[in-house]
């Protein structure tokens, strides 16, 4: 890639409005962006069987192998599936917050949170515990897929420099 | 040899996205380009109302009923503030893919995952999904460099893939699509409702007054009526129209795009795989379903670092290679961690780089390179990576 001359890092510290990026990370995060180099990374497709839900596919990824189990991994994806269904349910509450909101000409919403951005805060504090339970000391991170437009479950896989890790 | 200046300036990311959209209020309000057509909208919508509530209302109101201005004045509300909803909000625009992204699964990496059954490859750009047991080919877009969500579309006018397109509007100034669809509607809707009660009470006004003192007359009283009943006139043709035919859609739960393009138009059996059957269930589903949230983190903030040599009388380290003087070539941003950056930069400049690097301080520029604070980048180093 040629490099845009005068322009060289460009970097997200921080999402203004509605996602704050959790500033505190922990250590065990912090080490692994420091010291390891990205390996590759991986991105878990959507799923469109069931329409135009957000679902993700579980199915298990080859480069996923040696670094997690399956079980670990469909669970993860399950999970999150589990909150995007829950953020995207049409039922009474949904239609009575789409009929208030109506009513007030969407003016209500300068003031008060939707429903979907509820539960997408509910994705992201989840995404960050499995990142730190699981998935930083094997080596890996994920990345909500609001930051890839709900299209991926973006999952980078680091190297494995200190030996330790990844198993 | 030269020791390198760190400039830090703060952007938000609308500042750099790609698309050939417009954005205002620092990124709160997203526009397409050509909004000329819009401001005529605006400008016909406020002025027919200005005079109707010059002249109309206060006839009205006192032979009639001072509700009529009330209700009037209500209507006006809804359909300003559902138009300036449709305009000003993403339609479900979606965000490029990254190249790693575009790498993996575009249609050459999905030959390459074995997703493909070999001997029957359909053609690498579409891919083939089925829901709800009907078969729907997901293209491969080109500028956004992913494979299409069933139903988005690529608006050639903005130049956004955006999610369940409907058509851009240049009346409104924008696309329509998932995000904005319902308050679209409701503009269309409303907006007949107001073009049917102006119209309506400009006639019985007329006819009130002209009992009184002649048609001639009160054409002479009120000239704004004339105005207000030609706009009036061609407006419920066009709006009532396309308010009757998005009503239509929405039954259906069907697309602009899907409808002109024959879709679902019933050849070789093809059906509509997202309608529920059931007009209350897709109406409900159109207009009451969930408030999908933006993709494009508009307001996010970005931290640009511009590294420039500046030359320095000092030749302590003529061991060092040239490639100091190049400082653009090791910070190629290409998932570099901070170790391998500073390495390749000469020690006695480390300390003004990791100055800089540690985000949202407002340092001066020390005069001499001091001795390197513990290195924190974390947060910095989060994304070493070029956004777009």
């Amino acid at each position: 890639m040629r490099p845009r001359s005068g322009l060289l890092i460009q970097d997200t510290i921080q999402s203004g409005s509605r996602r704050t990026f959790n500033m505190a990370e922990t250590h065990s995060l912090q080490d692994m962006r420091q010291q390891a180099a990205i390996a590759s990374k991986v991105f878990v497709q959507r799923d469109y069987s069931t329409g135009t839900t957000c679902q993700f596919q579980m199915k298990f990824l080859p480069e996923l192998e040696n670094r997690i189990d399956k079980q670990q991994f469909e669970e993860t994806v399950r999970t999150l599936n589990n909150l995007y269904a829950e953020a995207e349910k049409i039922g009474g509450k949904s239609y009575l917050e789409g009929c208030l909101a109506c009513l007030t000409a969407y003016t209500i919403f300068l003031c008060m949170e939707t429903h979907y951005e509820k539960v997408l805060k509910k994705i992201a504090k989840y995404i960050q515990e499995q990142n730190d339970k699981v998935y930083a000391p094997r080596g890996m991170l994920i990345t909500d897929p609001i930051e890839r437009g709900l299209r991926v479950i973006e999952i980078t896989i680091y190297e494995d420099r200190n030996g330790g890790n990844g198993r | 040899m030269s020791a390198i200046m760190v400039s830090k300036k703060v952007l938000r990311k609308w500042e750099k996205l790609p698309g050939k959209n417009t954005f205002c209020c620092d990124g709160r309000v997203m526009m397409a380009r050509q909004k000329g057509v819009f401001y005529l909208t605006l400008f016909l919508i406020v002025g027919t109302c200005a005079l109707f509530f010059a002249f109309e209302c206060p006839y009205l109101a006192v032979h009639l009923s001072p509700a009529i201005p009330v209700f009037a004045i209500v209507l006006f509300f809804f359909v300003m503030a559902t138009l300036l909803r449709t305009s000003f909000s993403d339609p479900g625009v979606l965000p490029r893919a990254l190249p790693d992204e575009a790498t993996f699964s575009g249609p050459r990496g999905e030959a390459a995952n074995g997703n493909v059954p070999a001997g029957q490859r359909p053609p690498p750009r579409i891919r083939n999904v089925q829901i709800n047991n009907q078969i729907v080919k997901l293209k491969y877009c080109y500028t956004c460099k992913i494979f299409r969500p069933p139903r988005a579309s690529h608006c050639g006018i903005c130049d956004n893939c955006v999610e369940r397109f409907d058509h851009h509007c240049p009346w409104v100034g924008n696309c329509v699509g998932k995000r904005n669809y319902r308050y679209f509607y409701l503009f269309t809707l409303s907006l007949s409702l107001l073009t049917i009660y102006i119209f309506t009470f400009d006639i019985v006004h007329v006819v009130l007054r002209s009992v009184d003192s002649g048609f001639v007359n009160t054409l002479k009283d009120t000239p704004g009526t004339v105005l207000e009943v030609v706009v009036c006139f061609f407006t419920l043709w066009s709006v009532v129209g396309l308010t009757g035919f998005h009503t239509y859609l929405v039954s259906l739960n069907q697309t602009t795009n899907e409808d002109i393009k024959g879709s679902w138009s019933g050849k070789n059996r093809v059906q509509n795989p997202y309608s529920h059957r059931n007009i209350m269930k897709n109406c409900c589903e159109v207009l009451c379903g969930p408030m999908h949230p933006s993709a494009l983190d508009r307001r996010g903030e970005l931290i640009e670092l511009a590294l420039a040599p500046v030359p320095i009388p000092a030749s302590k380290n003529n061991k060092e290679n040239p490639q100091t003087t190049k400082t653009t070539a090791p910070l190629i941003p290409n998932e570099h961690t901070p170790d391998d950056v500073k390495s390749s930069i000469a020690p006695e400049t480390e300390g003004d780089v990791e100055e800089k690097l540690s985000p949202l301080e407002n340092k001066p520029p020390p005069s001499e390179p001091p001795t390197p604070p513990p290195a924190d980048p974390a947060e910095t180093t989060a994304v070493l990576e070029e956004a777009f």
